[in-house]
């Protein structure tokens, strides 16, 4: 059975029709891009039911009643499962407990792309919006047919149609429609409850996840236990490009419990009956292999030297008016940022069987269809006969080492078949090998004339790929590892106006000169990836800390400065409340003591958040604590105000740590930061003492997404909190450390 | 396996754990005893998503071997209580809604309700310092903080404390 008849034979048990949606699947599998987005069918419709227009793709409803909702949007630890379970619950007009949800599987949901880019509430919640609407009119309209009544008379209450004392189930009233039921397009009239009728969106209900959180639920991929299942571990060579020179498999497969050593080209792996013995006899396997060669990095004493020499792409994404070479009120500026980890504090995991030949591989990718897609090209094996169904991880904040170990799972499963092979990484595997948040240089001339308007701007960004997502089967490290080794597909620069390095490269502000160019470097030395919030973390540092200097040049308050170059009404009001409820400027001027101020909307399209600081450095040892938060944000209509919340809580602490604390150490032999020590990151003695987050709702208005929103803004404010606390400018990351001292 | 089995009590129960007396402790608990509270982080000891409690004290599963666990008392968070019944840390972190991604979150509650079951009002300095050695990645540590100040403040009841 393929697992698109897995999916079909569970519609037609549930009492729903046939979807049509996979019938879309060998047009959307040629339309890969960035997202991993299937093609669009109608771009008039709202979020992602442009490319998934049926209703039933979405929302189901069984002969019973029951009610099954469907997205390819999946929970990364951002809350969105709850939230898009209240969307649907909402316009259902049922409790969200009646809601039977499904998130990222290929046998089963609609095909989203990648859960990335804060796209999920935006993109699935907006599809979830409108279809759960519209099947609440069909639902309508299924019962007043039956009655012959108008549907206007009838109500929808708790699963059940009502009318002049009368009452059906959802599942009657799906069946009094007859013919297709819930198998349609979806219209483009909006649904027309009023924001004002809400009773879920706009609450803070609790995130459905936490319970079992808490209590040693099996929440995660890793915790999953199928009869029969195997563990595996693999051996990854110590750099990229190593070759494997010497190794002994047949001396490892006599160790007790090991049930196959895999060898392929360059690829090695243990299989064993249990999860400690397959450690053991991967370590075993280490002590008798031999590497040579690989990758020779960069002097990481002038990366960023090597990094602006390499051979790239120039593209300009803005060039208005004439920018100016020199002038009076001018500030040049370069920043840099160093690679960083992703740091999922539990290495990547998957679990695959090859079984009746249908490879089923459950992981915490964020995108089950195109990684789909890559296993299928890594294995030989037609998409159709590979499931991949999305089970919670650790956090990724980006493309981790998921990918790479559902190639593990996939390549272990096909060497013993109908065995379930669980494969976790090591804690230096996943250092080592997943694709870091790249090392990155921005520069910035601009200038400020005598009414203290920004008159000139010009800014390069230089970085390599935020986006080596598959994409084809290169995309994933097992698969450069082969006899037959399948090769990355070409990089790409992703395109404005989300864009990747370049992302957030555009101010926002009222610029009439400016000139802005992405420098894509396609060839970096170290493999790089979509890391939270991608190139906009140092864009908006860049901006904002520019933005402080030039305002200093126009003897201008820089709260004031910003808003004297906002146009936008919605990005005043979160610089006006962060700032009132800050109680901006603060307490007076300090030795070693300092309140900064940083503004982006993220993308120009998404959340608005404003941040403002007071930290204090402690001069002898350089070490920063950061006293107050106070940021202020708008993403729309909120969905779950707890939910927006802990995203922005988190983005600001972890945007913290990155921006303070966090470098890859690296020597030209390979990467060092193989564990906690060599990588530190922010720990409970260097939180903030209090962070406060103010919402601005904004009803019936379209969703933004706003979980990556703060990691600019929080950044920016950060180096201008320091440069008020020191009197020196902060473009160098990590920003904390022995520099700080004086 | 034919390796001897090790005397433990775990939760509250007696057991003959199978697990090789070298295999980290970790292991035992999650693939032989099926708990799943304790979680593979770092295997070094220093991230602190394995945390157990041990004869009343917080330690790392991940490094502890099996053999060690000879005579001892080893408590998980699914002691603690469960989804439909919470102990008070877990209610507490319910009601803070304080997990994102959740994985270090069983750690953090253990190495608190080790925290709170020696000092019963622990202050804001003491729990910082206590807590240093667990590392979450979702920056969810405000409301991590919150949620053990709170119990903190109020205190365990005697039923929540463990026999250990």
């Amino acid at each position: 059975m393929t697992p698109h008849e897995t999916g079909r034979r569970a519609f037609v048990r549930d009492g729903a029709l046939l979807l049509a949606f996979s019938l879309l699947a060998p047009t959307a599998r040629a339309a890969f891009n960035a997202m991993g987005l299937p093609q669009v069918v109608d771009a008039t419709l709202p979020g992602s039911l442009k490319s998934t227009p049926w209703l039933d793709a979405w929302i189901r409803i069984a002969a019973d009643g029951a009610i099954t909702v469907c997205s390819g949007k999946v929970e990364l630890g951002t809350g969105v499962r709850t939230a898009m379970i209240q969307i649907a619950a909402e316009q259902l007009e049922v409790a969200p407990g009646a809601i039977t949800f499904i998130a990222g599987d290929t046998g089963v949901t609609p095909n989203e792309g990648y859960t990335a880019g804060s796209h999920t509430i935006a993109d699935s919640g907006t599809a979830l919006l409108h279809a759960a609407g519209q099947v609440a009119g069909l639902l309508k309209l299924g019962a007043a047919t039956r009655w012959r009544i108008a549907p206007d008379a009838v109500t929808l209450r708790d699963g059940r149609a009502l009318a002049d004392g009368r009452s059906m189930h959802y599942g009657e009233a799906v069946a009094s429609l007859g013919g297709a039921g819930l198998h349609r397009m979806a219209g483009h009239d909006a649904p027309a409850k009023a924001p004002a009728a809400y009773r879920l969106i706009g609450q803070p209900l609790a995130r459905v996840d936490i319970p079992a959180k808490v209590t040693g639920g099996a929440s995660y991929v890793q915790d999953m236990r199928p009869a029969g299942m195997v563990h595996a571990r693999v051996l990854r060579p110590p750099r990229r490009g190593a070759l494997l020179a010497a190794t002994d498999t047949a001396a490892i497969a006599r160790l007790p419990g090991v049930l196959k050593v895999v060898r392929d080209g360059n690829y090695l792996a243990v299989i064993a009956d249990d999860e400690w013995r397959a450690i053991e006899a991967m370590r075993a396997l280490a002590a008798v292999t031999r590497w040579q060669g690989g990758d020779v990095l960069p002097d990481p004493a002038t990366l960023h030297q090597h990094l602006l020499a390499l051979p790239r792409q120039d593209i300009p994404i803005r060039d208005s008016g004439t920018v100016q070479a020199a002038s009076p009120r001018q500030l040049n500026a370069r920043f840099t940022k160093p690679f960083i980890l992703h740091g999922s504090i539990g290495p990547s995991c998957a679990l695959g069987v090859l079984e009746n030949g249908v490879l089923t591989v459950w992981t915490h990718t964020q995108g089950v269809f195109p990684l789909r897609q890559a296993l299928a090209e890594l294995v030989g094996m037609d998409p159709a006969q590979v499931r991949c169904i999305h089970t919670e991880g650790s956090g990724c904040y980006g493309q981790n080492g998921a990918d790479d170990v559902a190639a593990d799972a996939a390549l272990l499963a096909r060497a013993l078949p109908g065995r379930p092979v669980r494969v976790q990484l090591m804690r230096d595997q996943e250092n080592l090998w997943e694709p870091y948040g790249p090392a990155m240089v921005t520069e910035v001339t601009a200038s400020v004339d005598a009414a203290g308007k920004i008159d000139s701007w010009e800014y390069g960004v230089f970085s390599g790929s935020h986006n080596e997502r598959p994409g084809n089967a290169g995309k994933l490290v097992p698969a450069w590892l082969l006899a037959h080794p399948i090769a990355p597909s070409p990089s790409q620069p992703m395109a404005q106006p989300e864009g990747g390095g370049d992302r957030n490269g555009i101010p926002l502000y009222t610029l009439p000169n400016a000139r802005v160019v992405n420098h894509f470097m396609p060839h970096y030395p170290l493999r790089t990836s979509a890391m939270r919030s991608l190139g906009a973390h140092l864009n908006v540092l860049s901006i904002e800390h520019t933005m402080d200097g030039l305002a200093r040049l126009a003897r201008i308050d820089p709260v004031q400065f910003r808003l004297n170059h906002l146009d936008d009404p919605r990005a005043a009001a979160v610089v006006r409340l962060a700032a009132a409820r800050f109680g901006w400027p603060g307490q007076p001027k300090r030795r070693h003591h300092g309140a900064g101020f940083a503004f982006a909307q993220y993308k120009n399209l998404m959340g608005y958040v404003a941040i403002a600081v007071e930290l204090a450095v402690q001069p002898d040892t350089g070490a920063v604590d950061i006293l107050r938060v106070v940021a202020a944000a708008d993403c729309g209509q909120i969905v779950n105000p707890d939910g927006v919340r802990n995203q922005l809580e988190g983005a600001i602490v972890q945007s913290a740590s990155w921006t303070l604390y966090e470098q890859l150490q690296f020597d030209q032999g390979g990467v060092k930061s193989t564990d906690w020590t060599s990588y530190p990151i922010l720990r409970f003695s260097s939180l903030p003492r209090r962070v406060e987050v103010h919402l601005i709702d904004q009803p019936g208005a379209p969703f933004l997404g706003v979980a990556e929103a703060a990691q600019g803004p929080m950044a920016g404010a950060l180096a201008n909190a320091l440069f008020a606390a020191t009197g020196t400018p902060q473009r160098e990351l990590p920003l904390a450390g022995h520099k700080l001292r004086a | 396996m034919t390796t001897p089995s090790t005397s433990v009590n775990v939760n509250g129960r007696a057991q003959q754990l199978k697990s090789a007396p070298a295999s980290p402790l970790l292991y035992a608990l999650r693939n032989e005893l099926h708990l799943n509270g304790a979680k593979f982080g770092c295997g070094m000891g220093q991230c602190g998503a394995c945390t157990v409690i041990v004869d009343g004290k917080a330690v790392y599963a991940c490094l502890t071997p099996v053999a060690a666990m000879a005579g001892r008392q080893v408590r998980t968070i699914e002691s603690l209580g469960s989804a439909q019944q919470p102990g008070p840390l877990q209610a507490a972190f319910i009601k803070h809604q304080a997990a994102q991604c959740g994985y270090c979150i069983a750690g953090m509650i253990m190495r608190a309700q080790a925290l709170l079951e020696k000092i019963p009002h622990p202050d804001e300095a003491q729990i910082r310092a206590h807590m240093e050695a667990n590392l979450c990645r979702c920056g969810t540590h405000m409301r991590i903080f919150a949620a053990i100040g709170e119990v903190a403040r109020a205190g365990l009841p005697a039923a929540a404390r463990g026999a250990a």
